[in-house]
Protein backbone atom coordinates (compact mmCIF):
# COMPACT_ATOMS: atom_id res chain seq x y z
CA UNK A 1 0.00 0.00 0.00
CA UNK A 2 1.07 3.21 -1.04
CA UNK A 3 1.92 5.93 1.89
CA UNK A 4 -0.32 8.56 2.45
CA UNK A 5 1.66 12.13 1.91
CA UNK A 6 0.92 14.27 4.70
CA UNK A 7 -0.32 17.30 4.32
CA UNK A 8 1.56 19.04 7.92
CA UNK A 9 3.87 17.46 10.44
CA UNK A 10 4.36 18.35 13.98
CA UNK A 11 7.07 16.65 16.54
CA UNK A 12 5.47 16.57 20.05
CA UNK A 13 7.74 13.97 21.26
CA UNK A 14 8.63 15.74 24.19
CA UNK A 15 5.29 17.07 25.23
CA UNK A 16 2.92 15.53 27.74
CA UNK A 17 -0.76 16.55 28.10
CA UNK A 18 -2.01 19.17 27.61
CA UNK A 19 0.43 20.39 25.43
CA UNK A 20 0.48 17.85 23.71
CA UNK A 21 -3.69 18.05 22.57
CA UNK A 22 -3.39 21.63 22.09
CA UNK A 23 -0.44 21.47 19.61
CA UNK A 24 -2.23 18.64 17.95
CA UNK A 25 -5.55 20.83 17.99
CA UNK A 26 -3.71 23.61 16.40
CA UNK A 27 -2.40 21.51 14.03
CA UNK A 28 -5.53 20.39 13.00
CA UNK A 29 -7.14 23.86 12.71
CA UNK A 30 -4.87 24.98 10.18
CA UNK A 31 -6.12 21.97 8.10
CA UNK A 32 -8.89 21.44 5.18
CA UNK A 33 -11.31 18.55 6.08
CA UNK A 34 -10.07 15.21 4.83
CA UNK A 35 -5.95 16.64 5.03
CA UNK A 36 -3.19 14.48 6.68
CA UNK A 37 -1.75 15.60 9.77
CA UNK A 38 1.44 13.44 10.55
CA UNK A 39 2.52 13.81 14.41
CA UNK A 40 5.15 11.88 16.47
CA UNK A 41 4.59 11.29 19.91
CA UNK A 42 5.90 9.34 23.04
CA UNK A 43 4.47 5.73 23.75
CA UNK A 44 2.70 5.34 26.85
CA UNK A 45 0.09 8.21 28.35
CA UNK A 46 1.02 11.25 25.05
CA UNK A 47 -0.13 8.08 22.79
CA UNK A 48 -3.26 6.83 24.82
CA UNK A 49 -4.23 10.15 25.16
CA UNK A 50 -3.56 11.26 21.66
CA UNK A 51 -5.66 8.62 19.99
CA UNK A 52 -8.51 8.66 22.51
CA UNK A 53 -8.92 12.08 21.90
CA UNK A 54 -8.90 12.21 18.28
CA UNK A 55 -11.26 8.79 17.83
CA UNK A 56 -13.75 11.09 20.38
CA UNK A 57 -14.34 13.99 18.27
CA UNK A 58 -14.21 11.69 15.04
CA UNK A 59 -10.98 12.24 13.22
CA UNK A 60 -9.40 8.95 12.01
CA UNK A 61 -6.22 7.39 12.69
CA UNK A 62 -4.85 6.25 9.27
CA UNK A 63 -1.75 5.11 10.25
CA UNK A 64 0.54 4.00 13.25
CA UNK A 65 3.75 3.31 13.43
CA UNK A 66 6.01 2.69 16.07
CA UNK A 67 9.70 4.37 15.50
CA UNK A 68 12.97 2.40 16.37
CA UNK A 69 13.35 4.77 19.71
CA UNK A 70 9.70 3.92 20.90
CA UNK A 71 7.85 6.92 19.47
CA UNK A 72 4.81 6.54 18.07
CA UNK A 73 3.97 8.08 13.89
CA UNK A 74 0.46 8.14 13.33
CA UNK A 75 -1.47 10.11 10.69
CA UNK A 76 -4.66 11.81 11.31
CA UNK A 77 -6.85 12.62 8.26
CA UNK A 78 -8.75 15.76 10.04
CA UNK A 79 -12.69 14.56 9.98
CA UNK A 80 -12.59 11.72 8.16
CA UNK B 1 -30.83 41.43 80.32
CA UNK B 2 -34.00 38.82 80.22
CA UNK B 3 -33.09 35.73 81.39
CA UNK B 4 -36.77 34.27 81.96
CA UNK B 5 -37.69 31.31 79.02
CA UNK B 6 -40.64 30.84 78.01
CA UNK B 7 -42.51 29.04 75.16
CA UNK B 8 -40.37 26.41 75.56
CA UNK B 9 -41.77 23.42 75.49
CA UNK B 10 -40.10 20.63 74.12
CA UNK B 11 -40.91 16.97 75.69
CA UNK B 12 -38.54 14.53 73.42
CA UNK B 13 -36.78 11.52 74.18
CA UNK B 14 -34.04 11.48 72.38
CA UNK B 15 -32.84 7.78 72.38
CA UNK B 16 -36.27 7.25 70.28
CA UNK B 17 -35.45 6.52 66.52
CA UNK B 18 -36.08 9.64 64.07
CA UNK B 19 -38.95 8.30 62.26
CA UNK B 20 -40.67 8.46 66.26
CA UNK B 21 -40.36 12.43 66.55
CA UNK B 22 -40.67 13.13 62.87
CA UNK B 23 -43.65 15.63 63.42
CA UNK B 24 -42.21 17.43 66.51
CA UNK B 25 -41.72 20.66 65.70
CA UNK B 26 -41.37 23.02 68.79
CA UNK B 27 -40.91 27.33 69.10
CA UNK B 28 -38.00 27.85 70.88
CA UNK B 29 -37.67 31.13 72.44
CA UNK B 30 -34.18 30.38 74.82
CA UNK B 31 -32.86 32.29 77.87
CA UNK B 32 -33.40 36.06 76.81
CA UNK B 33 -32.63 34.96 73.03
CA UNK B 34 -34.65 36.36 70.70
CA UNK B 35 -37.11 34.04 69.28
CA UNK B 36 -35.97 32.14 66.11
CA UNK B 37 -38.91 30.51 64.92
CA UNK B 38 -39.41 26.45 64.51
CA UNK B 39 -36.57 23.82 65.30
CA UNK B 40 -37.18 20.57 63.67
CA UNK B 41 -35.85 18.24 66.06
CA UNK B 42 -36.33 15.56 63.74
CA UNK B 43 -34.17 17.42 61.42
CA UNK B 44 -31.50 18.36 63.78
CA UNK B 45 -31.28 14.39 65.06
CA UNK B 46 -30.60 13.62 61.07
CA UNK B 47 -27.19 14.87 62.03
CA UNK B 48 -25.49 17.39 60.00
CA UNK B 49 -25.21 20.01 62.42
CA UNK B 50 -21.44 19.80 64.11
CA UNK B 51 -20.55 21.15 67.66
CA UNK B 52 -17.48 23.65 67.39
CA UNK B 53 -14.69 24.90 70.10
CA UNK B 54 -16.91 28.21 70.05
CA UNK B 55 -19.12 28.72 72.88
CA UNK B 56 -23.38 28.26 71.09
CA UNK B 57 -21.33 27.95 67.34
CA UNK B 58 -22.15 25.04 65.17
CA UNK B 59 -21.03 23.92 61.15
CA UNK B 60 -23.84 23.13 59.32
CA UNK B 61 -22.73 20.67 56.57
CA UNK B 62 -25.08 20.88 53.60
CA UNK B 63 -26.11 17.99 51.27
CA UNK B 64 -24.10 18.24 47.66
CA UNK B 65 -24.35 14.75 46.28
CA UNK B 66 -21.46 13.57 43.98
CA UNK B 67 -20.29 17.26 44.66
CA UNK B 68 -22.94 18.80 42.93
CA UNK B 69 -23.14 22.33 43.11
CA UNK B 70 -26.12 24.53 41.23
CA UNK B 71 -25.76 28.21 40.64
CA UNK B 72 -29.60 28.48 42.57
CA UNK B 73 -28.27 26.54 45.76
CA UNK B 74 -24.71 28.52 46.11
CA UNK B 75 -26.45 31.92 45.99
CA UNK B 76 -28.66 30.83 48.62
CA UNK B 77 -26.05 29.48 50.25
CA UNK B 78 -24.15 32.56 50.45
CA UNK B 79 -26.90 34.55 50.98
CA UNK B 80 -27.31 31.99 54.39
CA UNK B 81 -23.71 32.09 54.96
CA UNK B 82 -24.02 35.73 55.23
CA UNK B 83 -26.81 36.21 57.54
CA UNK B 84 -26.54 33.29 59.67
CA UNK B 85 -22.68 32.60 59.81
CA UNK B 86 -19.67 34.19 59.43
CA UNK B 87 -18.98 34.32 55.67
CA UNK B 88 -16.64 31.74 55.57
CA UNK B 89 -17.57 28.15 54.11
CA UNK B 90 -15.45 24.83 54.16
CA UNK B 91 -15.33 22.27 51.54
CA UNK B 92 -15.31 19.66 53.94
CA UNK B 93 -12.90 16.14 52.96
CA UNK B 94 -16.35 14.36 51.74
CA UNK B 95 -17.22 17.21 48.89
CA UNK B 96 -20.21 18.88 51.38
CA UNK B 97 -20.05 22.82 51.85
CA UNK B 98 -19.95 23.48 55.37
CA UNK B 99 -21.79 26.80 56.81
CA UNK B 100 -19.24 27.88 59.67
CA UNK B 101 -19.72 29.67 63.06
CA UNK B 102 -23.54 29.44 62.75
CA UNK B 103 -25.04 30.22 66.82
CA UNK B 104 -28.16 27.04 67.15
CA UNK B 105 -30.78 29.52 67.94
CA UNK B 106 -30.91 30.51 63.63
CA UNK B 107 -30.62 26.03 63.24
CA UNK B 108 -34.54 26.99 62.07
CA UNK B 109 -34.22 30.10 60.25
CA UNK B 110 -30.87 28.96 58.41
CA UNK B 111 -32.68 25.75 57.14
CA UNK B 112 -35.64 27.43 56.12
CA UNK B 113 -33.78 29.29 54.05
CA UNK B 114 -31.67 26.83 52.70
CA UNK B 115 -35.04 24.96 51.79
CA UNK B 116 -36.11 27.63 49.66
CA UNK B 117 -33.56 27.09 46.71
CA UNK B 118 -34.25 22.96 47.39
CA UNK B 119 -30.74 22.53 50.02
CA UNK B 120 -30.89 19.95 52.34
CA UNK B 121 -28.74 19.73 55.38
CA UNK B 122 -25.84 16.39 55.22
CA UNK B 123 -25.89 14.23 58.10
CA UNK B 124 -22.89 12.83 60.40
CA UNK B 125 -22.85 10.29 63.13
CA UNK B 126 -24.35 6.58 62.90
CA UNK B 127 -26.50 7.05 59.89
CA UNK B 128 -25.62 6.75 55.81
CA UNK B 129 -24.54 9.41 54.80
CA UNK B 130 -24.05 11.55 51.46
CA UNK B 131 -22.40 10.12 48.88
CA UNK B 132 -19.32 10.42 46.86
CA UNK B 133 -18.96 10.81 43.39
CA UNK B 134 -16.44 11.93 40.70
CA UNK B 135 -17.74 13.41 37.55
CA UNK B 136 -18.39 9.89 35.89
CA UNK B 137 -19.17 9.39 32.49
CA UNK B 138 -21.26 13.18 32.12
CA UNK B 139 -17.70 14.84 31.22
CA UNK B 140 -14.91 13.14 32.24
CA UNK B 141 -13.13 11.76 29.61
CA UNK B 142 -12.21 8.65 31.88
CA UNK B 143 -15.53 8.20 33.54
CA UNK B 144 -17.21 4.96 32.26
CA UNK B 145 -20.64 4.83 34.63
CA UNK B 146 -22.75 7.39 35.22
CA UNK B 147 -21.46 8.50 38.97
CA UNK B 148 -23.57 11.55 39.54
CA UNK B 149 -26.85 10.07 38.53
CA UNK B 150 -25.88 6.81 40.96
CA UNK B 151 -24.82 9.54 43.65
CA UNK B 152 -28.31 10.91 42.93
CA UNK B 153 -30.30 7.84 42.98
CA UNK B 154 -28.60 6.63 45.93
CA UNK B 155 -28.73 9.66 47.94
CA UNK B 156 -32.23 10.07 47.73
CA UNK B 157 -33.38 6.16 48.42
CA UNK B 158 -30.76 5.71 51.26
CA UNK B 159 -29.39 9.00 52.75
CA UNK B 160 -29.89 9.11 56.73
CA UNK B 161 -30.28 5.57 57.61
CA UNK B 162 -29.82 4.57 60.83
CA UNK B 163 -26.53 2.13 61.03
CA UNK B 164 -24.11 1.04 63.60
CA UNK B 165 -21.19 3.79 62.87
CA UNK B 166 -21.18 6.01 60.01
CA UNK B 167 -21.69 4.41 56.36
CA UNK B 168 -19.85 6.14 53.55
CA UNK B 169 -21.08 5.51 49.82
CA UNK B 170 -18.22 6.74 46.94
CA UNK B 171 -18.78 6.22 43.27
CA UNK B 172 -15.98 6.06 41.17
CA UNK B 173 -16.22 6.33 37.04
CA UNK B 174 -13.14 4.40 36.29
CA UNK B 175 -10.66 2.16 37.89
CA UNK B 176 -8.35 5.22 38.47
CA UNK B 177 -10.27 5.53 41.89
CA UNK B 178 -10.02 9.54 42.18
CA UNK B 179 -12.86 9.26 45.01
CA UNK B 180 -11.06 6.85 47.03
CA UNK B 181 -13.85 4.04 46.57
CA UNK B 182 -11.67 1.52 47.87
CA UNK B 183 -11.49 3.31 51.21
CA UNK B 184 -15.17 3.51 51.35
CA UNK B 185 -18.07 1.29 53.36
CA UNK B 186 -19.15 0.78 50.26
CA UNK B 187 -17.41 1.79 46.97
CA UNK B 188 -18.67 1.31 43.17
CA UNK B 189 -16.14 1.57 40.42
CA UNK B 190 -16.95 1.99 36.56
CA UNK B 191 -15.43 -0.98 34.74
CA UNK B 192 -15.43 -2.35 31.25
CA UNK B 193 -14.49 -6.18 29.93
CA UNK B 194 -12.68 -5.56 26.60
CA UNK B 195 -13.30 -7.70 24.17
CA UNK B 196 -10.93 -7.99 21.03
CA UNK B 197 -11.81 -8.73 17.20
CA UNK B 198 -8.66 -10.31 15.10
CA UNK B 199 -9.84 -9.19 11.85
CA UNK B 200 -10.19 -5.04 11.97
CA UNK B 201 -6.44 -5.31 13.63
CA UNK B 202 -4.23 -3.41 12.03
CA UNK B 203 -1.70 -4.60 14.55
CA UNK B 204 -0.49 -0.97 15.25
CA UNK B 205 0.33 -1.98 19.10
CA UNK B 206 -0.99 1.64 20.25
CA UNK B 207 -3.59 -0.85 22.69
CA UNK B 208 -0.19 -2.31 24.46
CA UNK B 209 1.09 1.39 24.87
CA UNK B 210 -2.16 2.51 26.29
CA UNK B 211 -2.77 0.01 28.91
CA UNK B 212 -0.73 0.74 32.11
CA UNK B 213 -1.37 -2.89 33.72
CA UNK B 214 0.84 -4.67 31.36
CA UNK B 215 -2.19 -6.80 30.40
CA UNK B 216 -1.86 -6.29 26.55
CA UNK B 217 1.50 -6.86 25.10
CA UNK B 218 2.24 -6.52 21.12
CA UNK B 219 2.88 -9.91 19.30
CA UNK B 220 6.59 -9.67 18.17
CA UNK B 221 6.02 -10.38 14.26
CA UNK B 222 2.26 -9.53 13.46
CA UNK B 223 1.76 -6.47 16.55
CA UNK B 224 -1.35 -7.71 17.46
CA UNK B 225 -2.24 -7.58 21.11
CA UNK B 226 -1.86 -10.84 23.35
CA UNK B 227 -4.07 -10.11 26.35
CA UNK B 228 -3.66 -11.48 29.83
CA UNK B 229 -7.11 -11.16 31.75
CA UNK B 230 -5.35 -11.63 35.26
CA UNK B 231 -3.65 -8.21 35.01
CA UNK B 232 -6.83 -6.19 33.06
CA UNK B 233 -8.30 -3.60 35.73
CA UNK B 234 -11.30 -2.80 33.21
CA UNK B 235 -10.32 0.80 32.69
CA UNK B 236 -11.44 0.82 29.00
CA UNK B 237 -8.46 2.39 27.68
CA UNK B 238 -7.62 0.00 25.10
CA UNK B 239 -11.07 0.14 23.93
CA UNK B 240 -10.96 4.46 23.76
CA UNK B 241 -7.76 3.97 22.22
CA UNK B 242 -7.89 1.59 19.07
CA UNK B 243 -7.97 3.52 16.25
CA UNK B 244 -9.72 0.51 14.93
CA UNK B 245 -12.25 -0.10 16.98
CA UNK B 246 -11.10 -3.90 17.05
CA UNK B 247 -10.95 -3.25 21.14
CA UNK B 248 -14.69 -2.76 22.39
CA UNK B 249 -16.19 -3.06 25.28
CA UNK B 250 -18.26 -6.78 25.85
CA UNK B 251 -20.06 -5.52 29.23
CA UNK B 252 -19.60 -2.55 31.48
CA UNK B 253 -20.75 -1.90 34.80
CA UNK B 254 -19.95 -1.41 38.64
CA UNK B 255 -17.72 -3.21 40.59
CA UNK B 256 -18.92 -3.41 44.22
CA UNK B 257 -15.83 -3.05 47.10
CA UNK B 258 -17.30 -3.03 50.50
CA UNK B 259 -15.88 -3.00 53.78
CA UNK B 260 -13.28 -0.04 53.42
CA UNK B 261 -12.57 2.89 55.54
CA UNK B 262 -10.24 5.57 56.51
CA UNK B 263 -9.68 6.95 59.96
CA UNK B 264 -7.37 5.31 62.81
CA UNK B 265 -7.21 2.11 61.77
CA UNK B 266 -7.45 1.61 57.87
CA UNK B 267 -9.31 -0.50 56.44
CA UNK B 268 -8.91 -1.45 52.85
CA UNK B 269 -12.36 -3.16 51.09
CA UNK B 270 -12.97 -6.20 48.94
CA UNK B 271 -14.13 -6.69 45.57
CA UNK B 272 -17.52 -8.39 46.26
CA UNK B 273 -19.25 -8.56 42.49
CA UNK B 274 -18.50 -7.05 38.98
CA UNK B 275 -20.14 -5.87 36.15
CA UNK B 276 -23.34 -4.47 37.88
CA UNK B 277 -25.84 -2.52 36.20
CA UNK B 278 -27.17 0.68 37.89
CA UNK B 279 -30.05 -1.15 39.03
CA UNK B 280 -28.10 -3.96 40.15
CA UNK B 281 -25.80 -1.32 42.03
CA UNK B 282 -28.68 0.45 43.38
CA UNK B 283 -30.50 -3.33 44.91
CA UNK B 284 -26.84 -4.29 45.68
CA UNK B 285 -26.36 -1.10 48.33
CA UNK B 286 -29.76 -1.89 49.56
CA UNK B 287 -28.95 -5.39 50.86
CA UNK B 288 -25.53 -4.41 51.87
CA UNK B 289 -27.22 -1.59 54.38
CA UNK B 290 -29.76 -4.01 55.36
CA UNK B 291 -27.33 -6.81 55.91
CA UNK B 292 -25.56 -4.26 58.17
CA UNK B 293 -28.20 -2.93 60.40
CA UNK B 294 -29.15 -7.08 60.99
CA UNK B 295 -25.70 -8.49 61.47
CA UNK B 296 -24.62 -5.39 63.52
CA UNK B 297 -27.53 -5.71 66.08
CA UNK B 298 -25.70 -5.59 69.64
CA UNK B 299 -23.21 -4.79 68.18
CA UNK B 300 -22.65 -1.41 69.16
CA UNK B 301 -20.37 1.26 66.91
CA UNK B 302 -18.89 -1.08 64.49
CA UNK B 303 -17.57 -0.11 61.30
CA UNK B 304 -19.19 -2.62 57.98
CA UNK B 305 -15.66 -3.88 57.26
CA UNK B 306 -14.49 -4.44 61.10
CA UNK B 307 -17.97 -6.49 61.19
CA UNK B 308 -17.19 -8.31 57.69
CA UNK B 309 -13.74 -9.24 59.23
CA UNK B 310 -15.46 -11.04 61.73
CA UNK B 311 -16.01 -15.20 61.96
CA UNK B 312 -18.46 -16.20 59.03
CA UNK B 313 -20.13 -12.10 58.30
CA UNK B 314 -18.21 -12.66 55.02
CA UNK B 315 -20.22 -15.73 53.95
CA UNK B 316 -23.52 -14.20 55.53
CA UNK B 317 -22.83 -10.70 53.88
CA UNK B 318 -22.29 -12.65 50.10
CA UNK B 319 -25.53 -14.80 50.84
CA UNK B 320 -27.38 -11.43 51.57
CA UNK B 321 -26.25 -10.33 48.02
CA UNK B 322 -27.01 -13.41 46.49
CA UNK B 323 -30.69 -13.21 47.69
CA UNK B 324 -30.78 -9.33 46.35
CA UNK B 325 -28.71 -9.95 42.93
CA UNK B 326 -28.54 -13.81 42.32
CA UNK B 327 -24.79 -15.21 42.41
CA UNK B 328 -23.70 -15.15 38.62
CA UNK B 329 -22.04 -11.74 39.17
CA UNK B 330 -20.45 -12.62 43.04
CA UNK B 331 -16.34 -12.82 43.07
CA UNK B 332 -16.33 -16.95 44.11
CA UNK B 333 -13.47 -17.36 47.28
CA UNK B 334 -13.49 -13.90 48.59
CA UNK B 335 -11.62 -12.54 51.19
CA UNK B 336 -12.62 -10.42 53.93
CA UNK B 337 -11.57 -6.76 54.08
CA UNK B 338 -8.05 -6.18 55.00
CA UNK B 339 -6.69 -3.55 57.72
CA UNK B 340 -3.79 -1.74 56.22
CA UNK B 341 -0.63 -1.82 58.73
CA UNK B 342 0.86 1.29 59.50
CA UNK B 343 3.84 2.25 61.51
CA UNK B 344 2.60 4.71 63.83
Amino acid sequence: MAEIAADKFIDISSEVCPMSFVLTKLALDELEDGQVLELVCQAGDPVRNISIQLKDEGQMIISVKKETDGNFRLKIRKNG
Amino acid sequence: MDTKKKKLKISVDHNLEERTIKRIEVNAEVSGKKPVGKINFAELRAGGFIKQRQKDKFTVRLKCPGGNMTLDRLKTIVAATEKFGSGQLHLSTRQSMEILHVDYHNFGPLVDLLKEAGQDVASCGPRVRVPNACGGCEYNPNGITDTQKMANVVNEKFFGMRTNHKFKMSFSGCPHDCIHAASADLGLIGTVWPVWEEASCTGCTICASACTEGAIESHPETGKPIFDAEKCLYCDDCVRACPTSSWTAGKTGHSLRVGGHHGRHPVNSTIAARFLTDEEAEAAIGASIAWYQKAGEGKGRIRLGNLLMQEGQMESYMAALADAIGPEKLEENIEAPQKITIRR
